[in-house]
Protein backbone atom coordinates (compact mmCIF):
# COMPACT_ATOMS: atom_id res chain seq x y z
CA UNK A 1 0.00 0.00 0.00
CA UNK A 2 1.09 3.54 -0.69
CA UNK A 3 0.71 5.69 1.79
CA UNK A 4 0.24 9.29 0.85
CA UNK A 5 2.64 10.97 2.91
CA UNK A 6 6.09 8.56 1.43
CA UNK A 7 7.35 10.40 -1.60
CA UNK A 8 9.82 7.50 -2.32
CA UNK A 9 8.56 4.29 -1.95
CA UNK A 10 10.39 1.05 -2.92
CA UNK A 11 10.22 -2.38 -2.58
CA UNK A 12 12.30 -4.96 -3.86
CA UNK A 13 13.90 -3.01 -6.57
CA UNK A 14 16.86 -4.86 -7.95
CA UNK A 15 19.32 -3.46 -11.24
CA UNK A 16 21.34 -6.69 -12.58
CA UNK A 17 24.43 -5.85 -14.97
CA UNK A 18 24.68 -9.32 -16.52
CA UNK A 19 25.02 -11.80 -13.43
CA UNK A 20 26.10 -9.02 -10.80
CA UNK A 21 23.39 -7.21 -8.88
CA UNK A 22 24.70 -3.83 -8.64
CA UNK A 23 21.42 -3.40 -6.60
CA UNK A 24 20.12 -6.51 -4.89
CA UNK A 25 16.36 -5.94 -3.86
CA UNK A 26 16.42 -3.61 -1.86
CA UNK A 27 13.63 -1.47 -0.19
CA UNK A 28 12.57 1.75 2.09
CA UNK A 29 10.04 4.32 1.95
CA UNK A 30 10.84 8.11 2.18
CA UNK A 31 8.59 10.52 3.81
CA UNK A 32 7.37 13.89 3.06
CA UNK A 33 9.87 16.78 4.42
CA UNK A 34 12.31 14.07 5.67
CA UNK A 35 16.08 14.38 4.98
CA UNK A 36 17.08 11.00 4.05
CA UNK A 37 21.00 10.30 4.01
CA UNK A 38 21.60 7.32 1.42
CA UNK A 39 25.18 6.16 2.48
CA UNK A 40 27.43 3.64 1.49
CA UNK A 41 30.93 2.88 0.58
CA UNK A 42 32.26 3.27 -3.27
CA UNK A 43 30.88 0.80 -5.54
CA UNK A 44 27.98 -0.35 -3.25
CA UNK A 45 25.08 0.35 -5.43
CA UNK A 46 24.36 3.90 -4.38
CA UNK A 47 24.79 5.73 -7.76
CA UNK A 48 22.80 2.92 -9.34
CA UNK A 49 19.97 2.78 -7.41
CA UNK A 50 19.55 6.67 -7.70
CA UNK A 51 19.60 6.42 -10.80
CA UNK A 52 16.40 4.26 -11.35
CA UNK A 53 14.96 6.65 -8.84
CA UNK A 54 15.55 9.77 -11.10
CA UNK A 55 14.10 8.01 -13.80
CA UNK A 56 17.53 7.42 -15.55
CA UNK A 57 18.20 3.66 -15.56
CA UNK A 58 15.04 0.66 -15.95
CA UNK A 59 15.11 -1.27 -12.92
CA UNK A 60 15.52 -5.19 -14.12
CA UNK A 61 12.91 -6.06 -11.26
CA UNK A 62 11.07 -4.69 -8.17
CA UNK A 63 8.47 -1.60 -7.85
CA UNK A 64 9.53 1.97 -7.21
CA UNK A 65 7.48 5.79 -7.27
CA UNK A 66 8.98 8.80 -7.17
CA UNK A 67 6.60 12.17 -5.85
CA UNK A 68 4.04 9.06 -7.18
CA UNK A 69 4.82 8.17 -10.20
CA UNK A 70 6.57 4.74 -11.61
CA UNK A 71 9.61 4.42 -12.24
CA UNK A 72 9.49 2.12 -15.44
CA UNK A 73 6.53 3.93 -16.94
CA UNK A 74 6.46 7.66 -15.94
CA UNK A 75 9.92 8.80 -15.98
CA UNK A 76 9.53 11.77 -17.65
CA UNK A 77 7.02 12.64 -15.03
CA UNK A 78 9.31 12.32 -12.65
CA UNK A 79 11.93 14.10 -13.97
CA UNK A 80 9.64 17.41 -13.80
CA UNK A 81 9.04 16.51 -9.92
CA UNK A 82 11.97 15.80 -8.71
CA UNK A 83 15.26 18.54 -8.16
CA UNK A 84 18.98 17.06 -8.72
CA UNK A 85 22.52 18.72 -8.07
CA UNK A 86 25.70 16.57 -7.62
CA UNK A 87 29.46 17.60 -7.30
CA UNK A 88 30.48 16.22 -10.29
CA UNK A 89 27.43 17.98 -12.83
CA UNK A 90 25.59 20.75 -11.55
CA UNK A 91 25.72 23.83 -13.85
CA UNK A 92 27.39 25.53 -17.13
CA UNK A 93 30.83 27.59 -16.06
CA UNK A 94 30.06 29.29 -19.63
CA UNK A 95 27.05 30.75 -18.79
CA UNK A 96 26.69 33.37 -16.27
CA UNK A 97 25.28 33.19 -13.18
CA UNK A 98 21.79 34.88 -14.74
CA UNK A 99 22.03 32.67 -17.93
CA UNK A 100 22.40 29.42 -16.00
CA UNK A 101 18.94 30.47 -13.30
CA UNK A 102 17.24 31.33 -16.62
CA UNK A 103 18.42 28.20 -18.69
CA UNK A 104 17.74 26.04 -15.76
CA UNK A 105 14.02 27.64 -15.11
CA UNK A 106 13.29 27.53 -18.56
CA UNK A 107 14.01 23.65 -18.47
CA UNK A 108 12.08 23.08 -15.96
CA UNK A 109 8.96 24.95 -17.78
CA UNK A 110 8.73 27.82 -15.62
CA UNK A 111 7.27 30.97 -17.49
CA UNK A 112 9.55 34.33 -18.15
CA UNK A 113 7.52 35.87 -15.47
CA UNK A 114 8.56 33.01 -12.92
CA UNK A 115 11.91 32.42 -14.33
CA UNK A 116 12.32 36.84 -13.32
CA UNK A 117 10.63 36.77 -10.05
CA UNK A 118 12.48 33.65 -8.48
CA UNK A 119 15.95 34.76 -9.83
CA UNK A 120 15.44 38.06 -8.08
CA UNK A 121 14.85 35.81 -4.66
CA UNK A 122 17.64 33.69 -5.13
CA UNK A 123 20.15 36.16 -6.06
CA UNK A 124 18.92 38.56 -2.89
CA UNK A 125 18.95 35.29 -0.76
CA UNK A 126 22.18 34.18 -1.74
CA UNK A 127 24.00 37.86 -1.86
CA UNK A 128 25.06 37.33 -5.47
CA UNK A 129 23.97 41.00 -6.77
CA UNK A 130 27.53 41.74 -7.32
CA UNK A 131 27.86 38.92 -9.79
CA UNK A 132 24.96 37.71 -11.35
CA UNK A 133 26.23 38.31 -14.78
CA UNK A 134 29.92 37.08 -13.87
CA UNK A 135 30.65 33.26 -15.28
CA UNK A 136 30.02 30.56 -13.10
CA UNK A 137 33.33 29.02 -13.62
CA UNK A 138 34.82 32.12 -11.32
CA UNK A 139 32.90 31.96 -8.74
CA UNK A 140 34.25 30.00 -5.48
CA UNK A 141 32.94 25.91 -5.45
CA UNK A 142 31.41 26.95 -2.03
CA UNK A 143 29.24 29.63 -3.95
CA UNK A 144 28.45 27.84 -6.89
CA UNK A 145 27.44 24.60 -5.08
CA UNK A 146 24.40 26.53 -3.08
CA UNK A 147 23.91 28.37 -6.33
CA UNK A 148 23.60 24.84 -7.91
CA UNK A 149 21.21 23.52 -4.87
CA UNK A 150 19.37 26.63 -5.00
CA UNK A 151 18.49 26.33 -8.92
CA UNK A 152 17.63 22.30 -8.25
CA UNK A 153 14.65 23.86 -6.10
CA UNK A 154 14.11 26.38 -8.71
CA UNK A 155 10.49 24.59 -9.88
CA UNK A 156 9.52 23.87 -6.33
CA UNK A 157 9.97 19.84 -6.93
CA UNK A 158 8.46 17.68 -4.38
CA UNK A 159 11.58 15.92 -3.36
CA UNK A 160 16.08 16.92 -4.57
CA UNK A 161 18.32 14.00 -4.75
CA UNK A 162 21.82 15.63 -4.28
CA UNK A 163 24.55 13.49 -5.07
CA UNK A 164 28.04 14.18 -2.81
CA UNK A 165 26.40 17.79 -2.91
CA UNK A 166 29.67 19.30 -0.70
CA UNK A 167 32.95 17.13 -1.66
CA UNK A 168 35.68 19.61 -1.30
CA UNK A 169 33.63 22.31 -0.13
CA UNK A 170 35.11 24.37 2.83
CA UNK A 171 34.10 23.46 6.73
CA UNK A 172 32.07 26.50 6.85
CA UNK A 173 30.24 26.73 3.29
CA UNK A 174 29.63 23.41 3.65
CA UNK A 175 27.48 24.19 7.43
CA UNK A 176 26.16 27.25 5.34
CA UNK A 177 25.01 24.35 2.33
CA UNK A 178 23.30 22.42 5.34
CA UNK A 179 21.64 25.15 6.58
CA UNK A 180 19.76 25.82 3.34
CA UNK A 181 18.93 22.38 3.36
CA UNK A 182 17.14 22.48 6.91
CA UNK A 183 15.39 25.22 5.85
CA UNK A 184 14.43 23.77 2.62
CA UNK A 185 13.10 20.70 4.38
CA UNK A 186 11.66 22.50 7.20
CA UNK A 187 9.33 24.12 3.91
CA UNK A 188 8.38 20.70 3.21
CA UNK A 189 10.90 19.54 0.40
CA UNK A 190 12.00 15.94 0.57
CA UNK A 191 16.13 15.55 0.79
CA UNK A 192 17.51 12.53 -0.50
CA UNK A 193 21.78 12.76 0.07
CA UNK A 194 24.35 10.97 -0.64
CA UNK A 195 27.94 11.93 1.31
CA UNK A 196 31.06 10.87 2.48
CA UNK A 197 31.34 13.30 5.47
CA UNK A 198 29.70 10.93 8.39
CA UNK A 199 29.51 14.02 9.92
CA UNK A 200 27.13 15.15 7.96
CA UNK A 201 24.78 11.73 7.95
CA UNK A 202 24.50 12.72 11.68
CA UNK A 203 22.53 15.62 10.18
CA UNK A 204 20.08 13.40 8.25
CA UNK A 205 16.18 12.26 10.16
CA UNK A 206 17.26 8.74 8.83
CA UNK A 207 20.09 7.13 6.74
CA UNK A 208 20.32 4.27 4.68
CA UNK A 209 23.75 1.99 4.71
CA UNK A 210 24.42 -0.14 1.60
CA UNK A 211 26.94 -2.60 1.11
CA UNK A 212 27.13 -5.11 -1.73
CA UNK A 213 24.08 -4.02 -3.66
CA UNK A 214 21.78 -4.08 0.05
CA UNK A 215 20.42 -2.03 2.30
CA UNK A 216 22.27 -3.35 5.49
CA UNK A 217 21.04 -0.89 8.15
CA UNK A 218 18.33 2.43 7.95
CA UNK A 219 17.01 3.93 10.88
CA UNK A 220 17.88 7.20 12.59
CA UNK A 221 21.31 8.23 13.25
CA UNK A 222 20.83 7.90 17.47
CA UNK A 223 19.69 4.60 16.91
CA UNK A 224 21.99 3.13 14.75
CA UNK A 225 24.74 4.19 17.40
CA UNK A 226 22.21 2.68 19.84
CA UNK A 227 22.39 -0.47 17.67
CA UNK A 228 26.30 -0.42 17.09
CA UNK A 229 26.89 0.42 20.18
CA UNK A 230 29.17 3.59 19.18
CA UNK A 231 29.60 6.90 19.73
CA UNK A 232 29.88 7.86 15.82
CA UNK A 233 28.03 7.66 12.92
CA UNK A 234 31.78 7.17 11.26
CA UNK A 235 32.22 4.13 13.04
CA UNK A 236 28.60 2.49 12.38
CA UNK A 237 29.89 2.68 8.96
CA UNK A 238 33.17 1.38 9.72
CA UNK A 239 31.74 -1.83 11.26
CA UNK A 240 29.02 -2.18 8.79
CA UNK A 241 31.10 -1.39 5.16
CA UNK A 242 33.82 -4.11 4.97
CA UNK A 243 31.15 -6.09 3.87
CA UNK B 1 66.32 15.54 2.27
CA UNK B 2 62.92 16.80 3.56
CA UNK B 3 61.35 19.79 1.81
CA UNK B 4 62.13 23.44 2.71
CA UNK B 5 59.73 26.11 1.19
CA UNK B 6 60.99 29.91 1.43
CA UNK B 7 59.04 32.82 0.88
CA UNK B 8 56.79 31.21 -2.23
CA UNK B 9 53.92 33.43 -4.43
CA UNK B 10 52.34 32.28 -7.57
CA UNK B 11 49.55 34.09 -9.15
CA UNK B 12 47.18 33.21 -12.44
CA UNK B 13 46.96 36.88 -13.98
CA UNK B 14 44.80 38.53 -11.36
CA UNK B 15 44.50 35.44 -8.79
CA UNK B 16 46.61 34.81 -6.59
CA UNK B 17 47.06 31.51 -5.50
CA UNK B 18 49.98 31.42 -3.07
CA UNK B 19 50.54 34.52 -1.20
CA UNK B 20 54.49 34.26 0.74
CA UNK B 21 54.55 31.23 1.84
CA UNK B 22 57.15 29.12 4.58
CA UNK B 23 57.19 26.18 5.95
CA UNK B 24 59.45 22.80 5.78
CA UNK B 25 58.81 19.13 6.03
CA UNK B 26 61.39 17.28 8.18
CA UNK B 27 63.01 14.28 6.60
CA UNK B 28 60.67 11.24 7.23
CA UNK B 29 58.03 13.27 8.02
CA UNK B 30 54.23 13.03 7.64
CA UNK B 31 52.85 16.07 6.66
CA UNK B 32 49.03 17.52 6.46
CA UNK B 33 48.34 20.27 4.13
CA UNK B 34 44.89 21.00 5.06
CA UNK B 35 42.39 23.15 3.07
CA UNK B 36 39.39 23.34 0.69
CA UNK B 37 39.15 23.66 -2.69
CA UNK B 38 40.67 26.46 -4.12
CA UNK B 39 43.31 27.07 -1.25
CA UNK B 40 45.91 26.78 -3.39
CA UNK B 41 46.90 23.28 -2.36
CA UNK B 42 48.11 22.16 -5.92
CA UNK B 43 49.51 25.10 -7.14
CA UNK B 44 52.28 24.29 -4.42
CA UNK B 45 52.50 20.27 -5.27
CA UNK B 46 53.09 21.55 -9.01
CA UNK B 47 55.83 23.99 -8.07
CA UNK B 48 57.62 21.16 -5.57
CA UNK B 49 57.32 18.97 -7.95
CA UNK B 50 58.76 21.00 -11.27
CA UNK B 51 55.85 21.15 -13.32
CA UNK B 52 55.23 24.98 -12.40
CA UNK B 53 57.68 27.20 -11.75
CA UNK B 54 56.72 29.89 -8.93
CA UNK B 55 56.44 33.63 -9.27
CA UNK B 56 58.67 34.31 -6.27
CA UNK B 57 61.08 32.48 -3.73
CA UNK B 58 62.70 29.46 -3.49
CA UNK B 59 62.33 25.48 -2.54
CA UNK B 60 64.19 22.55 -2.32
CA UNK B 61 63.32 19.13 -2.29
CA UNK B 62 65.26 16.18 -1.23
CA UNK B 63 68.14 18.73 -1.01
CA UNK B 64 67.38 20.03 -4.37
CA UNK B 65 66.56 23.07 -6.05
CA UNK B 66 63.23 22.81 -7.88
CA UNK B 67 64.32 25.81 -10.56
CA UNK B 68 68.16 24.45 -11.13
CA UNK B 69 68.30 20.89 -9.67
CA UNK B 70 64.85 19.46 -11.33
CA UNK B 71 65.92 16.69 -13.17
CA UNK B 72 67.41 15.63 -10.07
CA UNK B 73 63.94 16.32 -8.21
CA UNK B 74 61.91 14.14 -11.19
CA UNK B 75 64.22 11.35 -10.35
CA UNK B 76 63.63 11.31 -6.25
CA UNK B 77 60.11 12.09 -5.62
CA UNK B 78 56.73 10.38 -6.66
CA UNK B 79 53.51 11.89 -7.31
CA UNK B 80 50.07 11.11 -7.32
CA UNK B 81 48.22 14.22 -8.73
CA UNK B 82 44.67 14.84 -7.70
CA UNK B 83 43.16 13.50 -10.73
CA UNK B 84 43.70 10.49 -12.39
CA UNK B 85 46.48 10.69 -14.71
CA UNK B 86 47.49 6.70 -15.48
CA UNK B 87 47.31 5.57 -19.12
CA UNK B 88 43.12 4.13 -19.19
CA UNK B 89 44.21 2.02 -22.24
CA UNK B 90 47.32 0.03 -20.72
CA UNK B 91 46.67 -2.75 -17.94
CA UNK B 92 47.20 -2.39 -14.53
CA UNK B 93 50.64 -4.71 -14.88
CA UNK B 94 51.32 -2.54 -18.20
CA UNK B 95 51.18 1.09 -16.17
CA UNK B 96 53.08 -0.39 -13.39
CA UNK B 97 55.74 -1.26 -15.42
CA UNK B 98 55.89 1.60 -17.72
CA UNK B 99 56.47 3.62 -14.71
CA UNK B 100 59.11 1.63 -13.43
CA UNK B 101 61.10 1.57 -16.48
CA UNK B 102 60.99 5.50 -17.04
CA UNK B 103 62.63 5.64 -14.18
CA UNK B 104 65.26 3.06 -14.70
CA UNK B 105 63.91 0.48 -12.68
CA UNK B 106 61.83 -2.86 -12.66
CA UNK B 107 58.58 -3.79 -10.86
CA UNK B 108 61.19 -6.98 -8.94
CA UNK B 109 64.02 -4.69 -8.22
CA UNK B 110 61.08 -2.27 -5.54
CA UNK B 111 58.51 -4.56 -5.39
CA UNK B 112 58.97 -5.24 -1.18
CA UNK B 113 58.23 -1.59 -1.41
CA UNK B 114 54.69 -1.78 -3.56
CA UNK B 115 53.81 -4.93 -2.35
CA UNK B 116 51.27 -4.34 0.25
CA UNK B 117 49.28 -2.40 -2.13
CA UNK B 118 50.01 -4.14 -5.39
CA UNK B 119 48.81 -7.22 -3.95
CA UNK B 120 45.11 -5.90 -3.72
CA UNK B 121 44.77 -4.89 -7.27
CA UNK B 122 46.97 -7.64 -8.55
CA UNK B 123 44.45 -10.17 -9.36
CA UNK B 124 43.19 -7.36 -11.73
CA UNK B 125 46.69 -7.17 -13.28
CA UNK B 126 45.21 -7.82 -17.06
CA UNK B 127 42.33 -5.48 -16.71
CA UNK B 128 42.27 -1.77 -18.29
CA UNK B 129 43.26 0.88 -15.68
CA UNK B 130 40.16 2.51 -17.03
CA UNK B 131 38.11 -0.19 -16.15
CA UNK B 132 39.22 -0.21 -12.72
CA UNK B 133 37.04 1.39 -9.65
CA UNK B 134 37.75 4.36 -7.90
CA UNK B 135 39.39 2.83 -4.48
CA UNK B 136 41.47 0.15 -7.03
CA UNK B 137 42.89 3.29 -9.19
CA UNK B 138 43.74 5.30 -6.24
CA UNK B 139 45.93 1.86 -5.25
CA UNK B 140 47.48 1.66 -8.78
CA UNK B 141 48.53 5.52 -8.73
CA UNK B 142 50.00 5.02 -5.45
CA UNK B 143 51.83 1.74 -6.62
CA UNK B 144 53.14 3.65 -9.92
CA UNK B 145 54.49 6.56 -7.32
CA UNK B 146 56.12 4.30 -5.44
CA UNK B 147 57.55 2.00 -7.63
CA UNK B 148 60.76 3.93 -7.89
CA UNK B 149 61.39 4.20 -4.33
CA UNK B 150 61.41 7.82 -3.83
CA UNK B 151 62.58 9.69 -1.11
CA UNK B 152 59.26 12.15 -1.25
CA UNK B 153 56.45 11.09 -2.10
CA UNK B 154 53.63 13.76 -2.54
CA UNK B 155 49.81 12.95 -2.80
CA UNK B 156 47.32 15.63 -3.67
CA UNK B 157 44.08 14.85 -2.23
CA UNK B 158 44.36 10.76 -2.82
CA UNK B 159 41.29 10.48 -0.82
CA UNK B 160 38.50 13.20 -1.84
CA UNK B 161 35.57 11.14 -2.90
CA UNK B 162 36.51 8.11 -1.40
CA UNK B 163 34.40 5.93 1.42
CA UNK B 164 35.29 5.95 4.79
CA UNK B 165 36.57 2.50 4.70
CA UNK B 166 38.56 3.01 1.69
CA UNK B 167 40.00 6.08 3.11
CA UNK B 168 40.85 4.35 6.67
CA UNK B 169 42.91 1.66 5.06
CA UNK B 170 44.55 4.41 2.90
CA UNK B 171 45.66 6.32 6.16
CA UNK B 172 47.19 2.84 6.91
CA UNK B 173 49.08 2.32 3.93
CA UNK B 174 50.52 5.69 4.28
CA UNK B 175 51.47 4.78 7.73
CA UNK B 176 53.34 1.94 6.53
CA UNK B 177 55.19 3.77 4.02
CA UNK B 178 56.54 6.38 6.39
CA UNK B 179 57.74 3.60 8.82
CA UNK B 180 60.35 2.94 5.62
CA UNK B 181 61.78 6.60 5.83
CA UNK B 182 59.94 8.26 2.66
CA UNK B 183 58.97 11.90 3.77
CA UNK B 184 55.33 12.58 2.29
CA UNK B 185 52.98 15.66 1.89
CA UNK B 186 49.78 14.93 1.38
CA UNK B 187 46.99 17.47 0.95
CA UNK B 188 42.97 16.78 2.21
CA UNK B 189 40.41 18.67 2.95
CA UNK B 190 38.74 16.01 5.35
CA UNK B 191 39.71 17.45 8.64
CA UNK B 192 39.20 14.48 10.47
CA UNK B 193 42.84 13.19 8.58
CA UNK B 194 44.87 16.30 9.22
CA UNK B 195 44.78 14.19 13.26
CA UNK B 196 46.71 11.24 11.43
CA UNK B 197 49.79 14.06 10.34
CA UNK B 198 53.01 14.58 12.68
CA UNK B 199 52.28 18.27 11.87
CA UNK B 200 49.70 19.87 9.60
CA UNK B 201 49.90 23.32 7.98
CA UNK B 202 46.00 24.73 7.38
CA UNK B 203 45.58 26.81 4.29
CA UNK B 204 43.29 29.20 2.91
CA UNK B 205 43.24 31.10 0.01
CA UNK B 206 46.97 31.00 -0.89
CA UNK B 207 47.57 31.94 3.06
CA UNK B 208 48.87 29.67 5.41
CA UNK B 209 46.92 30.09 8.65
CA UNK B 210 48.23 27.87 11.33
CA UNK B 211 51.23 25.36 11.02
CA UNK B 212 51.70 23.20 13.81
CA UNK B 213 51.32 19.65 15.44
CA UNK B 214 47.38 18.06 15.51
CA UNK B 215 47.57 18.41 19.04
CA UNK B 216 48.92 22.09 19.46
CA UNK B 217 46.47 23.83 16.69
CA UNK B 218 43.60 22.05 18.60
CA UNK B 219 44.77 23.60 21.81
CA UNK B 220 44.93 27.08 20.14
CA UNK B 221 41.25 27.22 20.23
CA UNK B 222 40.61 30.53 21.86
CA UNK B 223 37.23 29.81 23.98
CA UNK B 224 35.49 27.38 25.65
CA UNK B 225 33.51 25.19 23.26
CA UNK B 226 29.41 23.69 24.31
CA UNK B 227 27.85 21.02 22.69
CA UNK B 228 24.34 21.83 22.37
CA UNK B 229 21.38 19.46 21.45
CA UNK B 230 17.86 20.02 21.27
CA UNK B 231 14.81 17.96 19.74
CA UNK B 232 14.56 20.08 16.76
CA UNK B 233 18.12 20.82 14.58
CA UNK B 234 16.12 23.64 12.30
CA UNK B 235 14.92 25.61 15.06
CA UNK B 236 18.02 25.40 17.34
CA UNK B 237 20.33 26.78 14.73
CA UNK B 238 18.02 29.58 13.98
CA UNK B 239 17.31 30.58 17.93
CA UNK B 240 21.14 30.62 18.68
CA UNK B 241 21.77 32.39 15.17
CA UNK B 242 19.35 35.39 16.69
CA UNK B 243 20.93 34.96 20.25
CA UNK B 244 22.78 38.17 21.46
CA UNK B 245 25.44 36.57 23.32
CA UNK B 246 26.61 33.72 20.26
CA UNK B 247 30.29 34.28 19.68
CA UNK B 248 29.89 31.41 17.09
CA UNK B 249 27.74 28.38 16.22
CA UNK B 250 28.32 25.51 13.64
CA UNK B 251 26.03 22.72 13.46
CA UNK B 252 28.39 19.56 13.81
CA UNK B 253 27.40 15.65 14.08
CA UNK B 254 23.99 15.64 16.05
CA UNK B 255 25.57 18.85 17.80
CA UNK B 256 25.65 22.45 17.45
CA UNK B 257 28.95 23.74 18.55
CA UNK B 258 28.87 27.25 20.07
CA UNK B 259 31.08 29.50 21.59
CA UNK B 260 29.81 32.57 23.87
CA UNK B 261 30.89 36.44 24.05
CA UNK B 262 30.05 36.12 27.50
CA UNK B 263 33.47 34.80 29.98
CA UNK B 264 32.30 32.73 31.71
CA UNK B 265 29.11 31.35 30.01
CA UNK B 266 25.73 31.58 31.43
CA UNK B 267 24.48 28.19 30.81
CA UNK B 268 21.06 28.50 33.10
CA UNK B 269 20.11 31.48 30.96
CA UNK B 270 21.17 30.44 27.66
CA UNK B 271 18.85 27.51 28.58
CA UNK B 272 15.84 29.56 29.09
CA UNK B 273 16.49 31.27 26.13
CA UNK B 274 16.36 28.43 23.81
CA UNK B 275 13.27 27.24 25.69
CA UNK B 276 11.58 30.34 25.09
CA UNK B 277 12.07 29.66 21.61
CA UNK B 278 10.19 26.78 21.91
CA UNK B 279 13.05 23.78 21.90
CA UNK B 280 12.69 21.18 24.39
CA UNK B 281 15.43 18.14 25.13
CA UNK B 282 18.25 21.09 25.48
CA UNK B 283 21.39 20.00 26.69
CA UNK B 284 24.79 22.24 26.86
CA UNK B 285 27.88 20.52 27.80
CA UNK B 286 31.02 21.64 27.28
CA UNK B 287 33.57 19.43 24.59
CA UNK B 288 36.72 19.29 23.55
CA UNK B 289 37.93 21.43 20.02
CA UNK B 290 38.69 19.55 16.89
CA UNK B 291 40.84 20.62 14.03
CA UNK B 292 38.00 21.28 11.97
CA UNK B 293 36.60 24.29 14.92
CA UNK B 294 39.80 25.86 14.94
CA UNK B 295 39.94 26.17 11.07
CA UNK B 296 37.00 27.52 10.94
CA UNK B 297 37.50 29.52 13.97
CA UNK B 298 40.74 31.08 12.23
CA UNK B 299 39.10 31.00 8.78
CA UNK B 300 36.34 33.73 9.91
Amino acid sequence: MMKDNNVIQVENLSKLFGDFAAVNQISFQVKAGEIFGFLGANGAGKTTAMKMLIGISSPTSGKATVAGFDVYKETESIKKNIGYMSQKFALYDDLTVKENITFFGGIYGLSKKQIDQKRCELVEELGLQEVTNSLVASLPLGWKQKLAFSVSLLHEPKIVFLDEPTGGVDPITRRQFWEMIYKAAHNGTTIFVTTHYMDEAEYCDRVSIMVNGKIEALDTPKKLKEHYKTDTMNDVFLKLARG
Amino acid sequence: MGITISNISKSYGEITALSDISFDVKPGELFGLIGPDGAGKTTLFRILTTLLIADNGQATVAGYDVLNDYKSIRNSVGYMPGRFSLYQDLTVEENLNFFATIFGTTIEENYDLVKDIYVQIEPFKNRRAGKLSGGMKQKLALSCALIHKPKVLFLDEPTTGVDPVSRKEFWEMLKRLQKKGITILVSTPYMDEAALCDRIALIQDGNILEIDTPNAIVSHFPKPLYNISAHNMYNLIESLTNYEHTYSIFPFGEFVHYTDKRDPIDKASLKTYLEFQGLTDIKIEKTQPTIEDTFMELAK
